[in-house]
């Protein structure tokens, strides 16, 4: 029972505020915002940082739903995890899912061409993309990471943790920065 | 032809299209995973509409939130609406707080050929 209050001490060292962990769909997807919603709500947080914490949260969770690779008998690894931090300064939207190595250099160029690029080279990749898109078999119109970035402002940080030879665990965070009053 | 009257849900926004009038309305969240699938029927209704349409036609968007997948539904719809046969607007609204929404409004202006008003709430 000692991991309890571990648990609870690594939520509280690390600012979290909303853990999930499990699979994830649609459903799950609305209770897990109609909940940050209600902290967001009870915390009093500024109208247009909960806004842009809600439109994060829904463009990563939606990702995950998508984008989660099962990795062959492995049941530890066919989950994803989805978190909220905050501090004084920020809101870190945090997600964590398996995903094959083919797909990493993909992504890695997407990310760091999106890092690379100011508000307005975001806003005209936005765009550009917009007009160009297609939605995919899963639904996705591929604009989520550029979204995610011009939403947050900031960078955005990304590690990929090997699990085996096959997939890796995609850790993506996103950080929003909370209305000085 | 028939108004279109669809309730919002959690995920969906609510859909309100007046052919006599013109007034149309899209209101609410959209978030919905299958975003091509929801707005099947309101981009063929409004194909129908648009083709025969004599009154001056305004679409009220007063979306709160939308995913990225509606976004490329939303320019689906006014490319829809730009080729509409009689006077068509766009009534953005977003909540005076939301600059991303303001944003999002004038973004979709620069790409079609429709006026924008935008009003906020």
């Amino acid at each position: 029972m000692k991991y309890v209050h571990q648990l609870h001490k690594t939520m509280v060292d690390n600012s979290l505020i909303l853990v999930y962990e499990g699979e994830f769909t649609q459903e799950i997807t609305k209770s897990v915002l109609s909940m940050a919603e209600r902290n967001l709500d009870y915390m009093e947080e500024e109208s247009s940082t909960k806004k842009k914490v809600f439109n994060v949260m829904v463009e990563c969770l939606q990702n995950i739903c998508k984008h989660t690779d099962k990795v062959a008998d492995d049941k530890l690894w066919n989950s994803a995890i989805f978190m909220i931090a905050k501090d004084s300064e920020y809101y870190s939207i945090v997600s964590g899912n398996a995903i094959e190595n083919t797909a990493i250099s993909f992504l890695e160029e997407k990310l760091e061409q999106i890092n690379s690029l100011d508000r307005e080279g975001l806003k005209h990749l936005y765009k550009d993309m917009l007009v160009k898109a297609q939605l995919s078999e899963k639904g996705g119109a591929g604009l989520g990471f550029v979204d995610i970035a011009r939403k947050s402002g900031q960078k955005l940080e990304y590690y990929f943790d090997p699990i085996n030879d096959q997939s890796s665990f995609f850790c993506f965070k996103t950080k929003i920065a909370r209305v000085n009053e | 032809m028939n108004a279109l009257s669809i309730k919002a849900t959690d995920d969906t926004p609510s859909i309100n299209f007046d052919p006599a009038t013109g007034m149309l309305e899209i209101s609410g969240r959209s978030l919905p995973e299958d975003a091509a699938g929801f707005y099947k029927p309101v981009l063929d209704w409004l194909k129908q509409y648009g083709a025969s349409a004599k009154t001056a036609s305004s679409l009220a968007m007063k979306l709160e939130y939308f995913n990225t997948a509606s976004s490329k539904i939303i320019l689906d719809i006014f490319n829809v609406v730009e080729k509409f046969s009689s006077d068509k607007k766009v009534i953005w609204y977003f909540d005076k707080d939301d600059e991303d929404m303001q944003e999002a409004g004038e973004e979709f202006s620069e790409i079609v050929n429709i006026p924008f008003e935008y009003k906020t709430y």
